[in-house]
C-alpha cells in the first residue's frame, strides 16, 4: 500500500465526479451553444455545474467564468485586467514573492511588455504583511494579485485587508485560491475580492478544468478570442465532461469542507510534530497559523530534498519538494527563498500534504519509515559533495 | 540509464530476472544554459574559480525522455538525480583545466569512477540497492578467495573497460554490467524481444557534454581567460608558424596546423608553458616509454619488479605488449592508496602516446590496473 501526502501537487479524481464526467463523455456530447436539444443538453450540464461551483465560492453563477485550469484562470485575471485597465494608464502591477508561477510568470511577461511589476517582500512567516503594500500601492496600480493558500507552506493571506488597501487606491484585486478552494469555506464577498481562480484536479475533480471568480462590473479583456463562450471572455467550445467534474467536484466539496479540515489538521499536526521531535535538524518553514490544515513543510537540515523524495517513494511515501515541476533540478524553492531562508534551509524541504484518503496509519507509516532514510542520507554527506 | 541501448537493455534483462530494479538517470550538465546563469569561470592558472551553480532544467532532454519511457515499458520506476555541480566539479572543470595544460582529457573515466562509482554507488546504497548495474561492455568475476577481477566486454569492439581501469575492489564488489558478456547485436535483439522503443537508438558518440564534438571551443567558452596563442617549432626550436592555444591539439594531430610544408607534420609534442606545439614527421611520433600516475592495481599485490603486460594507451588502441614496474609516490607527502606511479616500456614503438590519456594494463583480457599518463 502506497501513501500518497502530496494532494497540493494533485489529488486523485472523486469517484462520484468520476460517473458523472464518464456519463457526460458518453451522453452529452452536444455543443452547449447549440439550439437544439444536444445543445441544451449541454448547456444545462454546463448550467448545473457552474451553480454547484458558485455555492463553492458563496459567489452567483452569472460571474463564473470556466477556465482549462488555474494556471489559465491566473493568466485570465492577470493579462486581462491588465490590458482593460491600460488605456486608464495604470500600468503597474503588485504580487508577492511567495505567488504560484502562474501569477510571477505572467507578471514577469508583462513586465518585459511595459507594465511595472512590484513584488512585496514576505518573511519567514510566509505570510504577506498589508503594510508592505500600503508601502508600495500607488494611484497608478491596475491589479493587486496575492495568493489566499500558500502551495509549498499552506500559509492563510490576509486577503480581505489586502483587498481593501488595494481598493483605497482604486486597483483591483485578484486571488489565486487554488489551493484554499476545498480546503477552507470560501466567501468572495467576505474576502473583498474583485477575482478568484480555482482549478478542479486540487479539489478531486479533473485536471485541465478550472474557473476564474469575477465581480460583477469587473471589465476584463479576454486573451482566448474566438467565439461568444463564458460572455465572450473565454472563447472555444467547452469541454462539458471536464466542467461536469468540475461541478461535482465543487459540490463534493462544498459538502465536507467542514467536516474535513479538523481531521486534516490533527492528522497534519501530529505528522509535524512526530517529524520535529524524532529528527534532529528539521524546522517548519512559515508560520503555523494561520494555514490550510493539510500543508506542513519541513526542512531537513544536511540532506537534499531530491534524495529525500526518492527515498521516500521506495518506502512507499508520496511526497515533494515545492512545486512538482521542480524535479530534475536542484532550484531551491523560490517560496522559501522569497521568506528569506538561507539556501541550505530550502535545499532540504519537503512537503507533506494530506487528503481524503489518509489516516492515523499513514502517519505512522511516515513516522517510521522517514528517521531511518534521513539519517543513511546524511551518513553519505552529498550536500556539499566530496572535496 | 543514459536513454541508450547499453543501459536500457541492462535494466529490462535484470528486471526480467526478477530483480528488484530502481531506474536512474544521472541529470549532468544543463541541455539549456540560462542566459543569466554565471559559466564555469576558469582563471588563467586553469583553477575552477566558480563551481557551476544553478543552471536550471526542466528534464527535457531527449535522453532523460527516453530513459523515462524504457523504465515505463520495463515497469520500474525511475528517477532522476541531479548531479550537476559534482559533475562540473569533478568533470568538466578537470576536462577544461587538462586542455589548458596542453593535456588530452578522458572524461569518462573520471564520471565512472567519481561519479558513478562514488556519488551514485553511495546513493544506491543510502537506497538499499544491493548493486549498482550499468551499461558497460565490460565483466566482473569473482575468484574463491573473494576477490574481483575485471575482464574485457565478450563484444571486444565495444569493450569499455579502458574507461573503468580506476575502480577499486570496493567499488567492483557493488557493480554490475548485465550486458558485458553480450555483443552488441545480441543487446539490440534483446532490446527489440522487450519492446524497448531505443532498440535502433544509434551509439553516442562524442563527449556527452560537447555534442558538437568542438572540444576546442568548450574549453574557449568555458575558459575565455586560460586560453592564449602561441607558436608551432619544429623539434630544433624554429618557428614554423602560429596557433589560437595548445587546448586544440592533441599529440599526432595532423589536422589544424595550417602549415605549408612538403612533407606532412604531426604534433609530437605540447609545452604548455611555452604556448609551444611542436612538430615533427609521424616516424617521429613513436615512443617506447612512458610514466603514469595515480596507477590503480585492480586485484592483489602490485608488480614493484618488471612485470610483462598488454598497454593500452588509447580507447581505440590495440594493446601492445610492454613491461610495466610500480611505484609508491610519496612527492606529495602523504601517500594515498592508490597514487602510485608506474614506468612503463613498450617493447615496439607506439604511435602517439598522449598526456592525459589512459594507460591500461591487460593480462590477456583482465585489466590488471591503469594510470594517466604523464
Amino acid at each position: 500500500m502506497r501513501v500518497y501526502l502530496d494532494h497540493n501537487a494533485t489529488t486523485p479524481l472523486d469517484p462520484i465526479a468520476a460517473d458523472r464526467m464518464a456519463q457526460a463523455l458518453r451522453d452529452v456530447w452536444g455543443n452547449a451553444s447549440s439550439v437544439h436539444h444536444f445543445g441544451q443538453q449541454a448547456k444545462a450540464a454546463l448550467d448545473e455545474a457552474r451553480a454547484a461551483v458558485a455555492t463553492l465560492l458563496s459567489a452567483d453563477p452569472s460571474e463564473i467564468i470556466y477556465t482549462g485550469g488555474g494556471t489559465e484562470a491566473d493568466n485570465l485575471a492577470i493579462r486581462g485586467a491588465a490590458e482593460a485597465l491600460e488605456p486608464s494608464g495604470r500600468k503597474h502591477l503588485i504580487t508577492s514573492g511567495i505567488e504560484h508561477e502562474a501569477v510571477l510568470n505572467t507578471m514577469r511577461a508583462l513586465a518585459k511588455r511595459g507594465w511595472r511589476v512590484t513584488i512585496l517582500p514576505v518573511d519567514t512567516s510566509g505570510i504577506v504583511n498589508p503594510d508592505r503594500l500600503r508601502e508600495a500601492i500607488a494611484d497608478d496600480v491596475a491589479l493587486v494579485s496575492v495568493m489566499h493558500a500558500n502551495n509549498e507552506i499552506g500559509t492563510v493571506q490576509p486577503i480581505a485587508e489586502l483587498a481593501a488597501i488595494a481598493h483605497e487606491r482604486g486597483a483591483l484585486f485578484h486571488t489565486d485560491a487554488v489551493q484554499s478552494a476545498g480546503k477552507l469555506s470560501l466567501d468572495v464577498r467576505a474576502l473583498g475580492v474583485d477575482m478568484l481562480s480555482i482549478a478542479a484536479h486540487k479539489f478531486y475533480g479533473p485536471k485541465g478544468a478550472g474557473a476564474l471568480w469575477v465581480k460583477r462590473g469587473v471589465r476584463l479583456l479576454p486573451f482566448i478570442t474566438g467565439g461568444r463562450q463564458e460572455r465572450s471572455r473565454r472563447a472555444g467550445t467547452e469541454n462539458v465532461p471536464a466542467l461536469v467534474g468540475l461541478g461535482a467536484a465543487a459540490a463534493i466539496a462544498h459538502s465536507k469542507v467542514s467536516i474535513e479540515g479538523p481531521r486534516l489538521a490533527a492528522l497534519r499536526d501530529r505528522l509535524e510534530a512526530g517529524i520535529l521531535s524524532s529528527i534532529s535538524g528539521t524546522d517548519r518553514n512559515g508560520a503555523a497559523s494561520p494555514r490550510v490544515p493539510n500543508t506542513t513543510n519541513i526542512s531537513v537540515d544536511r540532506v537534499e530534498a531530491e534524495s529525500l523524495l526518492i527515498g521516500l517513494d521506495l518506502a512507499g511515501i508520496a511526497v515533494s519538494s515545492g512545486s512538482a515541476c521542480s524535479s530534475g533540478t536542484l532550484e531551491p524553492s523560490h517560496v522559501l527563498k522569497a521568506m528569506g531562508y538561507p539556501h541550505g534551509r530550502t535545499l532540504g524541504s519537503i512537503r507533506f500534504s494530506f487528503g481524503a484518503a489518509n489516516t492515523d496509519a499513514d502517519v505512522d507509516r511516515v513516522l517510521e519509515a522517514l528517521p531511518p532514510i534521513v539519517e543513511k542520507l546524511r551518513s553519505l554527506t552529498t550536500v556539499g559533495a566530496k572535496k | 540509464m543514459s536513454g541508450g541501448v547499453d543501459s536500457s537493455v541492462a535494466a529490462a534483462l535484470l528486471a526480467e530476472e526478477g530483480h528488484d530494479v530502481i531506474g536512474v538517470s544521472m541529470q549532468l550538465y544543463p541541455s539549456t544554459p540560462r542566459d543569466e546563469a554565471p559559466g564555469l569561470v576558469v582563471g588563467r592558472s586553469g583553477q575552477a574559480t566558480t563551481a557551476v551553480e544553478k543552471w536550471g532544467t526542466c528534464c527535457t532532454i531527449d535522453d532523460l525522455y527516453d530513459a523515462r519511457r524504457v523504465a515505463a515499458t520495463i515497469g520500474i520506476p525511475h528517477y532522476i538525480v541531479n548531479f550537476e555541480s559534482q559533475f562540473g566539479e569533478h568533470v568538466i572543470s578537470h576536462f577544461v583545466r587538462e586542455y589548458v595544460s596542453g593535456r588530452t582529457p578522458i572524461p569518462c573515466s573520471h564520471c565512472n569512477s567519481d561519479l558513478k562509482f562514488a556519488e551514485l554507488l553511495d546513493r544506491a546504497k543510502a537506497y538499499d540497492a544491493e548493486q549498482l548495474a550499468t551499461g558497460h561492455y565490460a565483466r566482473i568475476v569473482r575468484d574463491d578467495q573473494g576477490r574481483y577481477h575485471l575482464r574485457r566486454g565478450a563484444d571486444t569492439s565495444k569493450d569499455q573497460t579502458y574507461f573503468l581501469f580506476s575502480l577499486t575492489q570496493e567499488q567492483l564488489a557493488r557493480a554490475a554490467f548485465p550486458v558485458g558478456h553480450l555483443d552488441k547485436d545480441r543487446v539490440r535483439a534483446h532490446a527489440k524481444r522487450l519492446k524497448l522503443h531505443v532498440t535502433e537508438k544509434p551509439d553516442s558518440q562524442e563527449i556527452c557534454f560537447v555534442p558538437d564534438g568542438d572540444y576546442a571551443a568548450f574549453v574557449e567558452r568555458t575558459a575565455p581567460d586560460a586560453t592564449r596563442p602561441g607558436t608551432v617549432v619544429n623539434a630544433e626550436g624554429h618557428v614554423l608558424g602560429t596557433h589560437g592555444g595548445v587546448h586544440r591539439f592533441t599529440i599526432g594531430q595532423r589536422k589544424g596546423l595550417a602549415l605549408s610544408t612538403t612533407e606532412p607534420l604531426y604534433v609530437l609534442e605540447i609545452k604548455p608553458d611555452a604556448a609551444q606545439v611542436v612538430v615533427g614527421s609521424r616516424e617521429s611520433l613513436g615512443r617506447t616509454r612512458l610514466t603514469a600516475s595515480q596507477v590503480n592495481w585492480i586485484c592483489g599485490g602490485a608488480p614493484t619488479d618488471w612485470l610483462r603486460v598488454s598497454a593500452q594507451i588509447r580507447h581505440r588502441h590495440a594493446a601492445a605488449p610492454a613491461r610495466i614496474r610500480l611505484k609508491a609516490d610519496t612527492a606529495g607527502g602523504v601517500r594515498l592508496q592508490p597514487d602510485w606511479t608506474a614506468e612503463l616500456e613498450f617493447d615496439a614503438p607506439q604511435t602517439a602516446i598522449t598526456p592525459g590519456q589512459a594507460v591500461v594494463f591487460y593480462d590477456a583480457d583482465e585489466v590488471l590496473g591503469g594510470g594517466w599518463i604523464d
